[in-house]
């Protein structure tokens, strides 16, 4: 499903990354937007990392209008 | 101004309120349902009870002492006979109903079900989920835990239980009906761990409190009753409701008390029940709503906060606010753009605090020496209304006291000078659509009563002067004057962030008379030259050329390269460029092609495409490479050159302006019979079987579609040769040409031919049975029985032209009617859904708690008003510059279309779907709303 054009890449990050990012970003875990972990994006991740807890980042690279790419963060949670 | 020390909220919780809470905040037990005595005096534990604050000026509340506007009002309580259910918890009381045990109280799941909700509870708080999350999370709880059947720790048989709305439960296997106090019983049992995993916290809430036993009794202050004229008192809606709950509670008690039978206790309570409810809700749906004598239904609780007229809708988010003017405007094109003229009427009565120093005592001590309205002999000058002492008493000031007040000023006191020149004003149209709806304006008083402005502030304010009013409002504090001077000034809103042009520019005859001053470049002498020039100030006027007979005279282009900053250069086709295929750039026979070097116009006429608001390359640019203060300087001067322009030249239009020969006539008349008759020979076709099919196209799809591309032609062509003859010297052939009003659709039509009228795009055929009108024959499809109309609106259209025209007209209104209403309705939602978003410094769109809605403002983090037509930088644009002329050669600008701004192409867009349908209604309907105001 993520090879299609026009659903964006998803990254699952390791706690690290996510650490790092959200340092970096000055924010705190609570006012990442959120992505359900029903949501299809996060099962085609799943099948591929094994189950994934709530709390965990995601990194969302999407085309852009604006900007050709960017990069979005999203924090998983239950569905 | 004193202020107190300001604290953060922290958070504010919501609550139900106890039985026991209602008694003890009470001043006061209610208990007759009588309200004065015979003398006028409120009855002691009656509803007007003086503990509950007064209303009256002179009495003084029983319980604080304290007078009417400063006690704040009690509240008092009734005491219920039986216990009624609170019909704003009812859903609630359903769920809490279901989702435990009839016997024990306890909710119906397992241990672990229960450790497993918490436990996600918990986490959904820590990963910053909402108060709405975690409801509708206890809700799936309850949901989960009801249809259970048997309690898992009594072993109960559950009963399903039934709401009959409003406010009655029933079990249903028995129909037995459970009585409000059941249903308390009941809730009461439900442990203090169970209710946290529903969602509640027990130490402020509990459920039995959602059945009211005791009723708070509102204070006075908050339903007044009002003495008529005749002398006679009327009372409150509530109040009246309390009445009904008092007289009934007071019934049932007796009855209950003397032991009356069970079924006519049971039809009191549920009375009771009847007026407690309407008293919370009158709207209720189930249950008729209370009237009053006169029939009309109460305004109860809910009513008061509900809706439009509401206390959130219409006095939280809308409020009436002082220091501010509405009036009827009117144009003044010597006013700047960032200029609103006051009339002095007006400014006597609007202030502006300023607090007295040491530095300005002396000038103040003056100002408030004149009073409240000095003389007008040396023109206006500012008086002052109030003075405020430093310990925040106000003295009015008037001609007599006038001096002395003015000798007891003293530091700190803050004085209500009124407006004069100068002072920062925020100025407003509704409906407000957009942020340039509301621009901050410098005042100038002036005569007369209406607000005025400079013609170039109507595009964002969408104004005209058909009798529009605009409000205006005084700012008050150094803080405010500041950010509305800099962010909210005309000049600073000249670019729009719709789509990154100028949205003030240049309208109607300030682009015809810059027409008249730069086409072909024509000579002005002396006298002419200084007319155009008598109105703008602080110009260097250049040197005049001579001609062969040594009379020194000026070009237009010399004229209108006063106004442009030294080192300007820019190029571009004006809008009357014809889009030849080869352009010949600076021999544009048309002159159409505009080249501005160093400050100098050296070729092409400046139009709407120059000037224009929306269009306006020049005014882009110079808004743009040069800042707001240019910018506004531009604006104001380039109309006052085109004012001068068009009035040295002189300029007016009429329906002689559509006049054409009558072998034009003739020619259009031809054509159009032409047309005609190919239309009924497809027609014939049609029926012959003869027409070829088009490919996706039914039959009889294809023969519309050939009709309407036939008589669109004949339309175009009957434009094309009233053009031809009309010539480029009609004023109305300027206008439209030059960008300045009408188009040559319009023209066409008035000079040529309307066309063809057209309802949901496609030819009339509606109306009588298979024809329009019963001028027709049964199944006629040619031109005139569909709604072509060959006549022009000069040469008049006949009867059933006319009504086709009508018909067509009809659904532009109705259009424009149900899409106003229809985008309102849109726009509010989304500015809901919008209103607590902001751009936080680090370039994150965040809300109100801090969650990011977007990682980086428009995913470019650009300001779409300081974009070059949506894009951040315009490289062509920056060639140009470093190559100079070549870059124009070099990379073909000129050659490409580049295209005009979004704005002006959702405008073609819209006027092309109406010119499909056959009609520019446009102006039609400002005429309407002009005469609704």
């Amino acid at each position: 499903m993520l090879k299609h054009d026009l659903v964006p890449e998803h990254h699952l990050l390791s706690e690290e990354d996510a650490e790092k990012i959200l340092s970096e970003m000055r924010m705190t875990r609570d006012q990442l937007p959120k992505i359900r972990n029903n949501d299809a994006g996060i099962k085609v991740l799943e099948s591929i990392y094994g189950p994934i807890a709530e709390g965990r980042v995601v990194r969302i690279v999407r085309k852009s209008e604006t900007a050709q790419e960017f990069v979005a963060y999203r924090l998983v949670t239950k569905g | 101004m004193m202020r107190g020390i300001t604290k953060r909220i922290g958070s504010i919780k919501f609550s139900c309120v106890s039985p026991d809470e209602i008694r003890r905040m009470s001043a006061t037990k209610i208990i007759t349902a009588d309200t004065y005595d015979d003398e006028g005096y409120p009855i002691e534990m009656g509803l007007m009870d003086p503990h509950m604050g007064v209303i009256e000026p002179g009495l003084r509340c029983k319980t604080c002492g304290c007078k009417v506007d400063e006690c704040p009002g009690h509240f008092g309580h009734i005491d219920l006979a039986m216990p009624v259910i609170h019909v704003g918890f009812i859903k609630d009381i359903k769920l809490m109903l279901e989702s435990t045990c009839r016997n024990c109280g306890r909710i119906m799941l397992t241990a672990e079900q229960i450790e497993s909700r918490r436990g996600d509870m918990s986490e959904m708080r820590d990963l910053g989920g909402g108060t709405i999350e975690l409801k509708n999370f206890s809700k799936e709880t309850a949901k989960d835990a009801s249809n259970k059947g048997v309690c898992p720790y009594c072993g109960t048989e559950q009963i399903k239980i039934k709401l009959d709305k409003p406010t009655t439960f029933r079990e249903v296997d028995d129909n037995h009906k459970l009585t409000p106090k059941e249903v308390r019983e009941r809730l009461e049992r439900i442990p203090d761990e169970d209710l946290k995993t529903l969602g509640m916290d027990p130490a402020t809430c509990r459920p039995e409190w959602m059945v009211l036993t005791a009723l708070a009794v509102p204070p006075v202050t908050v339903r007044p009753s009002i003495t008529l004229d005749s002398g006679d008192r009327s009372e409150d809606d509530l109040t009246h409701k309390l009445v009904d709950v008092l007289r009934i509670n007071q019934r049932l008690r007796e009855n209950r008390d003397a032991g009356a039978p069970q079924l006519i206790v049971e039809d009191l309570w549920e009375l009771l029940q009847y007026h407690v409810t309407t008293y919370f809700d009158n709207q209720t749906s189930g249950i008729p709503p209370a009237r009053h004598r006169s029939g009309r239904p109460l305004k109860t609780l809910a009513q008061r906060l509900k809706g439009k007229e509401g206390r959130f809708r219409s006095n939280l988010s809308g409020k009436r606010v002082n220091f501010s003017a509405r009036t009827v405007i009117s144009p003044d094109p010597l006013l700047s753009i960032n200029e609103v003229g006051v009339p002095f009427i007006a400014a006597r009565e609007l202030t502006v605090p300023v607090h007295v120093n040491e530095h300005n005592i002396g000038k103040l001590r003056e100002i408030v020496a004149r009073g409240p309205a000095p003389s007008m002999e040396n023109g206006y000058r500012p008086g002052v209304n109030y003075v405020i002492r430093s310990d925040g008493r106000r003295i009015r000031v008037t001609d007599r006291n006038a001096e002395e007040v003015a000798e007891n000023i003293d530091i700190d006191y803050t004085i209500e000078r009124q407006l004069m020149d100068g002072d920062v004003v925020l100025f407003n149209r509704q409906p407000s659509l957009h942020r340039m709806s509301m621009m901050a304006h410098r005042v100038r008083i002036m005569d007369g009563r209406t607000f005025r402005f400079n013609l170039c502030d109507c595009p964002p304010y969408n104004a005209d002067f058909d009798g529009d009013e605009m409000n205006l409002h005084v700012l008050q504090s150094d803080e405010a004057r500041a950010e509305a001077r800099i962010l909210m000034q005309v000049q600073e809103n000249i670019l729009s962030p719709r789509y990154g042009g100028p949205i003030i520019g240049a309208i109607h005859d300030h682009i015809t008379g810059a027409y008249f001053l730069t086409h072909d470049n024509p000579r002005f002498d002396r006298f002419e030259a200084m007319n155009i020039l008598s109105k703008m100030q602080g110009i260097e006027i250049p040197k005049p050329m001579a001609d062969d007979d040594g009379n020194e005279y000026w070009t237009g282009r010399q004229l209108f390269s006063i106004v442009l900053p030294n080192d300007f250069r820019t190029t571009f086709k004006a809008n009357i460029c014809q889009n030849c295929d080869v352009c010949t750039r600076e021999n544009c026979p048309f002159d159409a092609y505009v080249k501005i070097r160093n400050g100098q116009l050296l070729c092409g006429t400046i139009d709407a495409k120059g000037i224009g608001n929306s269009k306006g390359k020049i005014l882009d640019r110079i808004a743009r490479d040069y800042g707001s203060d240019r910018a506004a300087r531009f604006i104001n001067e380039v109309t006052r050159l085109a004012l001068g322009a068009i009035m040295n030249h002189g300029f007016s239009t009429g329906i002689g302006d559509e006049d054409i020969p009558e072998e034009a006539a003739l020619q259009i008349t031809n054509y159009n019979q032409e047309c005609i008759g190919q239309v009924s020979d497809l027609v014939d076709s049609f029926q012959n079987g003869t027409l070829d099919q088009m490919p996706g196209r039914s039959l009889r799809e294809t023969l519309e579609v050939r009709v309407m591309k036939v008589l669109g032609q004949a339309r175009d062509e009957a434009g094309r040769v009233a053009g031809k003859h009309l010539g480029l010297s009609n004023p109305a052939v300027i206008m439209a040409k030059s960008g300045a009003r009408g188009s040559m659709l319009n023209l066409s039509q008035m000079a040529g031919c309307v066309g063809q009228q057209a309802v949901r795009g496609e030819r009339l055929a509606r109306g009588y049975w298979n024809r329009t009108l019963p001028h027709f024959h049964k199944g006629d499809l040619g031109a005139y029985a569909r709604g072509f109309c060959s006549n022009s609106y000069k040469t008049g259209l006949n009867p059933t032209e006319f009504f086709f025209h009508a018909m067509g007209g009809r659904e532009g209104l109705v259009d424009t009617a149900v899409r106003t209403s229809r985008s309102g309705y849109m726009q509010r939602r989304l500015v809901s859904a919008l209103e607590d978003l902001k751009l936080t410094s680090d370039g994150t769109v965040r809300n109100t708690v801090g969650t990011v809605i977007q990682f980086k403002y428009g995913e470019d983090g650009v300001d779409p008003s300081r974009t070059v037509r949506g894009k951040a930088i315009d490289l062509d644009d920056l060639f140009a510059e470093v190559l100079g002329d070549d870059a124009d050669k070099l990379l073909g600008v000129d050659d490409r279309d580049i295209g005009d701004d979004y704005g002006s192409r959702e405008k073609d867009e819209m006027e092309y779907t109406e010119e499909e349908e056959g009609e520019d209604y446009d102006d039609l309907d400002t005429d309407f709303e002009g005469g609704g105001e």
